[in-house]
Formats: structure tokens, C-alpha cells, sequence
């Protein structure tokens, strides 16, 4: 019965419908399936293999997303019964993302945000333009594992670097990792600004900040 | 007649215009300017003050259609109005902006500075495919406050061809606007004979942001021409279907079009955009794409039905090489893009989604251009009769003769365009002789010819002078005390 549902679990997931996603959820409750079971069983077999497939090239981005969104619905359905147990989802870690101060670029930075959530991070995305305070204040405020920034000019790409470098002079690293990216953005540079990690894309940061947590796959 | 290429009906268009006044509406504009907030409300628009959101009816759209200037030139620097935005003339301009440059010889994409600014300049100069300059690439080599307006003091002192540039804060653009004036004399020079239109973004979906909608307004008040790109993304900061796309754009030139002519009725403004699609693998806008071809033309399409003259951006490709896939890509942008009747045709020049310049590029885009040129030209009726009257009693029958015809020398030149030496037309044997060089080999010794051969352009020293110390002052300001120094200026 419920290996029935797992997989129905999963396929919503891979066809990024939100819906269901959120009807499963609430069938899985009705049926006192365990919750963390319902995700790590059910749900993140969707996850994993939509951004596998990406990973291959046979996955486009809309269905990237789309599996982000209907994966963050069925969370959202399932995390107060998690709470009502007096359990709490075991989160991979926790990230600040951000669009460094003068540049206004996100779609990228959104796709990082939505990946990292649906494989278990808890993201606070604080958009775009923001500046090195904000953004170490944030991670400050809720004791972050790993601040993640994104930089599409390369006017703005130094922004990082003040970043870390303010990290660095309050001592905050390495309690703090950082990563980065954006269109600029080369392994010279990140080598160059001592950043704990860089991709080239939504998939590849998260496999980044899972192997920053320890908990590479 | 001059052929065009038009992809959207009158109904269709109609539609999108519909639409597009809906969208001013509901979801309305997000104006992330003080200034324009004010000037909007004064107009009686409703600005929701927490989310920014101003209302635009469609009533302020008509206003602002009316008094924006449906044609105007920009003039080189001899006072000559050699562009012409409206109708459907046909420019073309280097792309702008470039954050690296292509090196001939080892491939790599290197960090711009003067230097390669100024290799630009001089190619792009002596080649009469580029109807203006631009501000091509970012110089690094200078501290970021001046980054914007130093641009623009290499080309004044480079060059005498209109330029095409753009500013990245709303205290450059004064900056910019100011510079003109010093080296025209005065505010009222500068404004009277344009020499620069500066591009200004919107940011999509339908966001004036606050150094965009501020550059507008002080360009407006300076009767500066201004460029509006608007940049939608299909399927990411768009909508997935081009006819969405072309709304959304719509809909952000006429938010744009309001506010600058608010500001000051009757100054110079342009339809412009940097459309693109939104690659779903990897997340990428590609210029090269057919599709980004397609948003373009019809972009301009919506614009013509309003008289408005245009902008885009084609030319330029993906690839990081000038190689096939560059030759294509540009290539067939370029002609997309004149056969719309676009006014300026930015981006030859650039690779890598606009990151990258490329003088190499330039020298073989302006082929792809000239093909262009050639196309919309048109097929010409030369002759009262179109082929009898060549078969006078010299040609029995023989091929060869028609090169002895007086009407051959004379319509060869208008009838055929003749390549630069970029465009391989060799037998093999001579091919073989001249080293066996592709393209990219032919547009390198190309362009080591036109480096040769440049030469500053003469400009009155006093000019000079006011247009250095003024830059010098900038220099001061932003906390350094020297520039680096140039091959062909030396100020005194």
C-alpha cells in the first residue's frame, strides 16, 4: 500500500504537479503514515531523480522548478504534523541567499534557492541588492551553515569578496561557509576571494553545499 | 522598394497593444524611483506607496505617444546627422558593454582595459558598416566611479562617428550628459546636434528600477536621446510564448515612454530591446537564437504601427570562438534585423551572451552586415528594358560578351557588393598561397591592417582640452590622480 503511494509520491514530483503533491501529502496523514518517511521515501526519490535527469540533459529547468515547488507544497503539508509528533524534519543545513548590493539579477540565484530547499536545506532568499550587513546580519540571525551569493555583472562580482572578507574579520569563518555564483564567476575568482564553493548551476549547488554540510551523496 | 520581413498581423498587434495597456493596469509598473513616483502621482496616477506599483492608465500612454519625437539623427562629429532613428533606416553599432575580449592568439577571454577599448575603436572606425560607435567594453584599469563616463572620453577622443553608450548609475548619466556638453561647448550644442544616445533598462517583468526610470528622467530634461532596452525573457522574466514576450515589452517601453516624457515632453526616446529567450538547459539568453531573432522583429513591428523609432539587439552570438556558429548566429540576426527595418542594430562585435568583444568579430560581422545592407537595398530596376536590350548584335550566342557591355562597368558596383578580403573567394591555389586561412585567420590580418592604418581623428585642441580636464576632474574626484596614458593623445 504505501510502497504504492511512494511512488506516486515521486511521480508528482517529477511532473511538477503541485496539486497532487499536496493531495498525497494529505492521504499519507489520513493513512498515519510517518511524515519523514512520506518525504525521504516518497517525495525526495522525485527530487533526486528529476535533478539526475537534469543533470543528463533529458530535464529541462520549468520541470526543475516545478518539481522544487509541488516538493515544497507537500513539505509544507507535512511539517506541522512533524511538529505535532515533536519531531522536526532533520535539515541538512541552513542557507541565506542573496543577490549582492547593485546588481539585480535573481533567476539564478531563485533556481539555487528553490534546488536547495526541495533537497532539504531551509533557505531564507533575501533577493536581490542587498548588502554585505543585511546578508551577514541574516546569517547571524538564524545562525546560518552557509551564505550563498550570486553576482551577474562583473561590476558587482567584487561584492563577494567584501563579503568574506567581513566574515573573515569578525572570525565568523569557516562556523560560516560561503558559496557563489553567477555568469562571471570563474574558479580563478573563486580561488581568488577565498569562497568555500562555486557552480555552475542549481544542481551542482546543491551537491556543493551537501559536500560543505559533510554530507556529500 | 525595400523588402521587409513582418511577422504579426494588424489583429494580432492590435492585441498586443490591448493587452499591454492591461498590463499598466493590473499588474501595473513596480518604480523603484522616488522621482518618478512623484511624477506620475502629480499626473493623477495611483503609486501604491508600500509596493511602488503605479497605475498607468492608457490615457498618459497617448499623451506621452504624442509628443515623443517620431524621427531625429545623431550627428558625427563634423555636425554631419549620419544616423537616422525613424522610418525604416538601417544601422549598425558594435555592441556595448563587453567584459572581456577575445585575444587573437591565445583564445582566451581577457579582462578588459583601455587598451582593448581603443583596438575597438580604431577597427570599428575605418569600417563604414558601423554607422556609430559604442561604448564597447569596460576599461578595468580605471576605478569603477569613472568606469561609465571614461568609456565615453576614449571615444570623443577616438573617434568622430555617432556613439552608442549607456550609463550604470543615475550620478554617471549626469556625468555623461555633462562631458557631451563640455566637449560640444554647451548644454544647448550637445541637445541641438546629438552625438550619443545612451541605452537605459528596464527590468523585467515590468520593473522601472531606480536607476533606470533615473536616467530616463535626466536624459529628458537634458534632450539627450535615450534608448529604451527593455530585456524579456521568455519563460523566465517572461512569458513562455513570444506573444506574451512582445506584451510584457510593450508594455515596459510605454511605462519607460511615460516617465520620459513626463519629465520632458517632446525629447528624443527609442523603442528598444535586448529580447531574448530563456534557454530551459542551461539557463542562458541567447542572442544567436532564432527565436530572439523572432521577439525583435516583432517588437518592432509593434513599435512601427506606432511610429516610434527602434532599437534592438542581433548581431552578436553565443559562441566564445569566431567560428562557424559565430558566423551564423550574427550573420543571420544581422539580416533578420534589417529586414524589420530596426533603426539600430546593436551587438556585432560581442560572443558569449554579450560578455565577450571581439575586434576579429567586428571585421566579420561587417561582412554579415553588408549582406544586410545589400538585401534591403532591394532588387533595383535599372534599365528601360530588363534584358533585350543587353542582347544587342555583339552577344551570338556567347557568354563572356556581357564584359564588354559599357552597362556592366556601370551597374557592377551598384548590383554586386564586393567583400573585403574577410569573404574567401579564391581559387584553391591561391587560396593555398595566401596560407590556407579560414575566416578567423583573414579577419586577424584584417584587422592588423585597419590597426596600421588608423589614425586619430583631428579635433579642434581646444575641445580637447576642455574634454580632458574635465575628465581629469572626474579622476580627482573618484580619488586618483592619474589615467593611463594613450598611444595617439597626450595632453599637454
Amino acid at each position: 500500500m504505501s510502497e504504492e503511494l511512494y511512488k506516486q509520491m515521486a511521480q508528482c514530483i517529477i511532473d511538477g504537479d503541485s496539486d497532487i503533491s499536496v493531495e498525497l501529502a494529505k492521504k499519507s496523514i489520513e493513512l498515519k503514515m510517518h511524515p519523514l518517511e512520506t518525504i525521504t521515501k516518497g517525495f525526495v526519490v522525485g527530487v533526486n531523480y528529476i535533478g539526475d535527469q537534469f543533470g543528463l540533459g533529458e530535464a529541462f529547468l520549468p520541470e526543475l522548478v516545478m518539481a522544487g515547488e509541488a516538493m515544497k507544497a507537500a513539505i509544507a503539508v507535512l511539517e506541522p504534523e512533524l511538529l505535532k509528533l515533536g519531531e522536526t524534519r532533520q535539515m541538512l543545513g541552513r542557507v541565506v541567499l542573496a543577490t549582492v548590493e547593485g546588481d539585480i539579477h535573481e533567476i539564478g540565484k531563485t533556481l539555487v534557492g528553490t534546488m536547495l530547499s526541495a533537497s532539504g536545506f531551509e533557505v531564507v532568499d533575501l533577493g536581490v541588492d542587498q548588502p554585505a550587513d543585511k546578508i551577514i546580519g541574516k546569517a547571524l540571525e538564524i545562525n546560518a551553515d552557509i551564505i550563498g551569493m550570486s553576482a551577474l555583472l562583473t561590476t558587482t562580482m567584487v561584492r563577494q569578496r567584501e563579503v568574506i572578507e567581513e566574515l573573515d574579520k569578525e572570525g565568523l569563518r569557516p562556523r560560516i561557509k560561503v558559496m557563489v555564483g553567477g555568469a562571471p564567476i570563474t574558479r580563478d575568482w573563486v580561488t581568488k576571494i577565498k569562497a568555500d564553493g562555486y557552480s555552475e548551476d542549481a544542481i551542482g549547488a546543491v551537491k556543493i553545499a551537501k559536500e560543505l554540510m559533510g554530507k556529500a551523496d | 522598394m525595400q523588402p521587409k520581413l513582418t511577422l504579426l498581423s494588424d489583429e494580432i498587434i492590435a492585441r498586443i497593444l490591448g493587452e499591454a495597456y492591461e498590463l499598466l493596469l493590473k499588474p501595473g509598473i513596480k518604480v523603484q524611483n522616488a522621482e518618478a513616483r512623484e511624477m506620475f502621482a502629480a499626473a493623477g496616477v495611483i503609486v501604491d506607496p508600500k509596493t511602488d506599483v503605479a497605475q498607468i492608465p492608457a490615457s498618459l500612454v497617448h499623451k506621452a505617444l504624442e509628443s515623443v519625437p517620431r524621427e531625429f539623427y545623431l550627428y558625427d562629429y563634423d555636425g554631419n546627422p549620419t544616423v537616422h532613428y525613424g522610418g525604416d533606416s538601417v544601422h549598425f553599432d558594435p555592441g556595448s558593454s563587453g567584459i572581456t575580449i577575445l585575444n587573437p592568439e591565445t583564445l582566451e577571454h581577457d579582462t578588459t582595459e583601455t587598451e582593448h577599448l581603443i583596438r575597438l575603436l580604431k577597427v570599428a572606425e575605418q569600417l563604414p558598416q558601423y554607422d556609430a560607435q559604442s561604448t564597447a567594453v569596460i576599461c578595468h584599469d580605471v576605478p569603477k566611479e569613472i568606469q561609465d563616463s571614461y568609456r565615453l572620453y576614449l571615444v570623443l577622443l577616438h573617434s568622430k562617428k555617432p556613439i552608442v553608450t549607456g550609463a550604470f548609475t543615475n550620478k554617471t548619466v549626469q556625468e555623461m550628459i555633462d562631458m557631451l556638453s563640455v566637449f560640444a561647448g554647451s548644454a544647448e550644442a550637445a541637445r541641438e546636434k546629438p552625438r550619443a544616445i545612451f541605452d537605459v533598462c528596464p527590468a523585467p517583468p515590468l520593473i522601472w528600477s531606480n536607476f533606470g526610470a533615473g536616467n530616463l528622467i535626466a536624459l529628458a530634461r537634458a534632450g539627450v536621446p535615450a534608448e529604451i532596452v527593455s530585456v524579456p525573457l521568455s519563460g523566465a522574466a517572461a512569458p513562455v510564448t513570444m506573444l506574451g514576450t512582445v506584451t510584457q515589452h510593450t508594455a515596459e517601453c510605454f511605462a519607460g515612454i511615460v516617465i520620459h516624457q513626463l519629465a520632458h515632453p517632446g525629447s528624443p526616446v527609442v523603442w528598444g530591446g535586448a529580447a531574448a529567450i530563456f534557454d530551459m538547459r542551461k539557463g542562458a539568453t541567447p542572442m544567436g537564437a532564432v527565436e530572439t531573432t523572432m521577439l525583435d522583429c516583432s517588437y518592432a513591428q509593434v513599435a512601427k504601427t506606432l511610429n516610434m523609432p527602434t532599437h534592438t539587439y542581433l548581431g552578436a552570438t553565443d559562441s566564445k570562438l569566431v567560428d562557424a556558429q559565430a558566423g551564423l548566429e550574427s550573420g543571420i540576426s544581422a539580416m533578420v534585423g534589417a529586414l524589420s527595418g530596426i533603426n539600430m542594430i546593436s551587438g556585432s562585435g560581442m560572443l558569449d551572451f554579450l560578455a565577450c568583444h571581439s575586434a576579429e568579430k567586428l571585421v566579420v560581422d561587417a561582412e554579415g552586415i553588408s549582406m544586410a545592407k545589400r538585401m534591403i537595398g532591394g532588387v533595383k530596376l535599372h534599365t528601360d528594358t530588363l534584358a533585350t536590350g543587353f542582347f544587342d548584335h555583339n552577344i551570338d550566342f556567347k557568354g563572356g560578351d556581357f564584359l564588354k557591355q559599357k552597362a556592366t562597368m556601370q551597374l557592377f558596383r551598384e548590383e554586386q557588393h564586393l567583400p573585403s578580403s574577410v569573404i574567401d573567394r579564391d581559387s584553391i591555389r591561391a587560396w593555398k598561397a595566401a596560407g590556407s586561412l579560414d575566416a578567423f585567420g583573414r579577419a586577424k590580418l584584417r584587422v592588423n591592417e585597419l590597426l596600421a592604418s588608423y589614425k586619430r581623428p583631428e579635433i579642434d585642441p581646444a575641445q580637447e582640452r576642455r574634454l580632458h580636464a574635465f575628465m581629469l576632474d572626474l579622476t580627482k574626484k573618484a580619488g586618483v590622480d592619474i589615467l593611463p596614458l594613450l598611444e595617439h593623445y597626450q595632453p599637454a
